[in-house]
């Protein structure tokens, strides 16, 4: 497996906030020029902090939701209820503003279509955003490598990337996807109605003789589950990895 | 009820600090009871209120890490051995 | 040096009692559920509390025996060294002094110990005259495990890492013993008004 390269000491960067995309009412990509930035492999965050003019700092991890583009970092935030971090990305950081990041870090979970497949991806909610960096690593990519998708939000209007990755469905013959909305569905939904459990993996992932690398992420109980019932379809727990965002998500 | 841990690269950025260079892919082997793992695949619990890392197959007290303004102070407990591949 | 990100003023609550939140803290409607390890789940029927005297002498009460000794209801604010605050947390226990009646100790620190192998210290001074107790009961209801259930220590003076969850044994003793935190660089008393975070502070 190829080695990120990073020696010595995390250095904070300098980047500026070239665009905000709304992606849900609640969730927003922020798309940051960096300069130096060392490139990303997909499945790595980086930590953002925030100085206020006192100097107090708070400093947050966040998913790539971006493939290596270059000094290009998107990151896809989740506002949590309560935080500290998250409403100010969300409602304040403007057009211009700078911010500071390190990273990327994370060398274990991580996926490009070098490493080859089948490849097994479960998310839920927010733990979408390192898949789909993933995904679009894949879409960028020659090689035919099989991927499927099992994804959980809530209702259609907090489902992440929906255009985008309805889109790569029907474009990429190597990408299956498949939804669960847990609470609410809109009426013609053809999708799954339920938390995860596993039927709905065994009727969506790559059965254990396969061999799939699996990725997994999302709010902790949720990752649980599902690597606890990929394990019990058969597969092995060696080739499942894990990114637990905590008990409310990313 | 699940305990609210996460994996081992929610320290991702402590062991480059640490160590110089990324480690979650890197192997440990735990003092307590043999297993070896990545690093990627530990048990961590943050804000404890320092962070703890633990073996995930014993739960054994890999790592401790409490970090100040000014400093970062890593206990090392019950790791064996950890490996960096060249 | 590190920029300034404008806009971003963080958990400021200009509208804070002062007087109730110590320096550094914000205040919380949440009870954050923060913990070294797994959450141990002890059965009432084994549960146990016991209490060593510096000479060795031990007395010990099972949880019907604890649940016969008089408790107290308070009403308290608690400050974890994350920073936050919770004003106004009731709770029901026994106080340590009710614990350590008919006690003959010369003892001058109190040693605490958890079912999960946990462990922390403090000046029995700290311990004594209504300043901690053995609490089983939260905002009315019985302390759920992932808060310290069935029963933890509460020493609402201190940083919250000193109010050990899953308390299982209070050993008095002449020489002070560093536990889990305070051995790892967390200051060895914790008081939050004097801002006592960390070893050195």
């Amino acid at each position: 497996m190829e080695r990120t390269a990073v020696r010595g000491r995390l250095n904070w960067l300098v980047a500026e906030v070239v665009d905000l995309i709304d992606e849900t009412g609640t969730v927003k990509s922020i798309v940051l020029d960096c300069p130096d930035w060392p490139l990303q492999l997909p499945g790595q965050h980086v930590d953002i902090r925030l100085t206020a003019e006192d100097g107090y700092q708070a400093q947050r991890s966040y998913s790539i939701a971006n493939p290596p583009a270059g000094e290009k970092v998107v990151v896809t935030v989740e506002l949590v209820d309560d935080g500290e971090v998250s409403p100010y990305l969300i409602g304040e950081l403007a057009v211009g503003d700078q911010i500071e990041l390190r990273g990327p870090i994370g060398g274990y979970f991580v996926w490009t279509p070098e490493h080859g497949g089948p490849v097994q991806l479960v998310a839920g909610g927010s733990g979408l955003v390192p898949l789909m960096a993933m995904i679009r690593a894949l879409a960028e990519s020659d090689r035919q490598v099989p991927v499927r998708l099992l994804t959980s939000a809530r209702s259609r209007e907090t489902l992440i990337y929906g255009d985008e990755l309805r889109r790569l469905q029907s474009s990429l013959d190597n990408l299956e996807v498949a939804y669960t909305l847990t609470r609410a569905q809109p009426a013609d939904w053809q999708g799954y109605s339920r938390r995860v459990d596993q039927q709905m993996l065994a009727e969506t992932s790559w059965p254990a003789t396969e061999r799939p690398l699996g990725f997994v992420c999302g709010p902790t109980g949720f990752v649980e589950t599902v690597a606890a019932n990929l394990v019990a379809l058969g597969h092995d727990a060696a080739r499942i990895k894990t990114e637990r965002f905590g008990p409310s998500g990313g | 009820m699940t305990d609210m841990h996460l994996d081992g690269n929610a320290l991702g950025a402590l062991f480059i600090d640490l160590f110089g260079q990324e480690m979650t892919d890197q192997n440990g082997c735990c003092d307590a009871c043999g297993a070896v793992n990545p690093f990627g695949r530990a048990v961590v619990y943050r804000d404890a209120p320092g962070d703890v890392m633990r073996c995930p197959d014993c739960g054994a007290v890999l790592i401790v890490a409490v970090r100040t303004e000014t400093r970062l102070r890593v206990s090392i407990q019950s790791l064996r051995w950890i490996e960096v591949l060249e | 040096m590190a920029i300034i990100s404008r806009g971003f003023k963080g958990r400021r609550q200009e509208d804070a009692p002062r007087d109730r939140v110590p320096p550094g803290q914000y205040v919380t409607n949440d009870f954050p559920v923060l913990s070294a390890g797994p959450t141990p789940l002890i059965s009432l029927d084994k549960w146990s509390l016991s209490l060593t005297s510096e000479t060795g002498q031990t007395t010990s009460w099972t949880w019907d025996e604890f649940s016969a000794l008089p408790t107290e209801a308070i009403t308290v604010d608690i400050h974890c060294v994350t920073k936050w605050t919770k004003l106004d947390t009731s709770w029901e226990g026994v106080s340590v002094d009710t614990l350590l009646d008919g006690v003959q100790t010369s003892s001058g620190f109190l040693l605490v110990e958890s079912y999960d192998g946990y462990t922390t210290n403090l000046p029995l001074a700290d311990a004594t005259n209504g300043k901690a107790w053995v609490t089983h009961i939260y905002d009315g209801e019985p302390l759920r495990p992932e808060h310290g259930g069935p029963a933890r220590l509460l020493v609402p003076r201190l940083y919250l890492w000193k109010s050990a969850k899953w308390v299982r044994g209070l050993r008095l003793s002449s020489a002070d013993q560093r536990g889990f935190w305070e051995g790892y660089g967390y200051h060895n008393y914790g008081d939050p008004w004097k801002e006592q975070r960390y070893a050195g502070d």
